[in-house]
């Protein structure tokens, strides 16, 4: 069972509640996609993904990014059962796609890094430390079904 | 993973903007290191305060940034520019080779968040590099 401290709830519900599902979703997909160019490889049926510029303009880029922005707002409603919430999804991300685990760190990384470019000196070191806590439960909930 | 000619001039340029706060954005990194991830904490216990804003790991930051900065003109010779540094961090300090990411992706957040319109995915990838190849010099006398 995960221990969520008053701080590190409202900070989670505070930053979520502030960002663009659309905009952030895009950005972070996008930056993931140009600084860590293996994780292309799950999206073949993408079309464009030759460049920076092209990756940020690839509309399915945009809904996909929409799609995992959407996905973490379901942990961020269920905080206190990330594991449950997360369970098919798991399931889907290791059977169905077969992503390398270790490619939800790199996304959870460009996130992190989309939120602290957003919020600039209210992206403080205690507040870091919550989202990242926050990031590697959901990562490690993804994990879960991987055998 | 070498650095390109365009990573090179994407880490000059974005660095001639980080030159000026070099000494808040140093700072930034290590003292969010040390509260983001505690366990790298365990280095410092010689250093009594490891708040933030502590004397110490403010001299620290600028101890970092400014070696950073020199790697910065040395991009193409990191291996020999940092082998008396990386003789310390080996046979001394003995620092886990998997703290310099760790330390590499709180300097990313904090550059983020003081030029966020600078740090686009392009620059960022390049600065990633850059702080890998510093990271592997700097690893290399370990065994």
């Amino acid at each position: 069972m995960v221990e969520w401290t008053d701080f590190e709830r409202e900070t989670i519900k505070s930053i979520f509640g502030k960002l663009d599902y659309d905009e952030v979703g895009l950005a972070a997909l996008c930056r993931c996609l140009v600084v860590y160019p293996w994780t292309q490889r799950y999206f073949g049926n993408f079309g464009n993904l030759y460049n920076a510029d092209a990756i940020n303009a690839n509309p399915m880029v945009a809904a996909h990014g929409k799609v995992v922005l959407n996905g973490l707002d379901k942990a961020v409603k269920n905080m206190d059962n990330i594991k449950g919430t997360y369970a098919e999804l798991s399931v889907l991300h290791s059977e169905k796609l077969r992503v390398d685990p270790d490619n939800f760190r790199l996304l959870a990384d460009c996130l992190t890094i989309v939120v602290a470019a957003r919020m600039g000196a209210d992206f403080t070191a205690e507040v870091q430390a919550a989202f990242q806590k926050f990031l590697a439960v959901v990562v490690s909930s993804l994990c879960r079904q991987y055998y | 993973m070498s650095l390109s000619a365009k990573d090179k001039s994407n880490v000059k340029a974005i660095w001639g903007k980080i030159l000026p706060k070099s000494d808040a954005i140093g700072e930034q990194a290590l003292s969010r290191m040390l509260v983001v991830y505690p366990q790298t904490k365990t280095y410092f216990t010689h250093f009594g305060d490891l708040s933030p804003g502590s004397a110490q790991v403010k001299k620290h930051g600028d101890t970092i940034m400014n070696k950073i900065d020199e790697c910065v003109n040395h991009m193409d010779e990191l291996v020999p520019f940092l082998s008396s540094l990386s003789e310390l961090h080996a046979t001394q300090l003995r620092v886990d080779p998997a703290n310099f990411k760790i330390l590499a992706h709180n300097l990313l957040v904090v550059v983020a968040a003081y030029l966020p319109n600078d740090f686009t995915p392009e620059v960022h990838l390049s600065v990633d590099k850059f702080l890998q190849q510093v990271a592997l010099a700097l690893s290399e006398k370990y065994r």
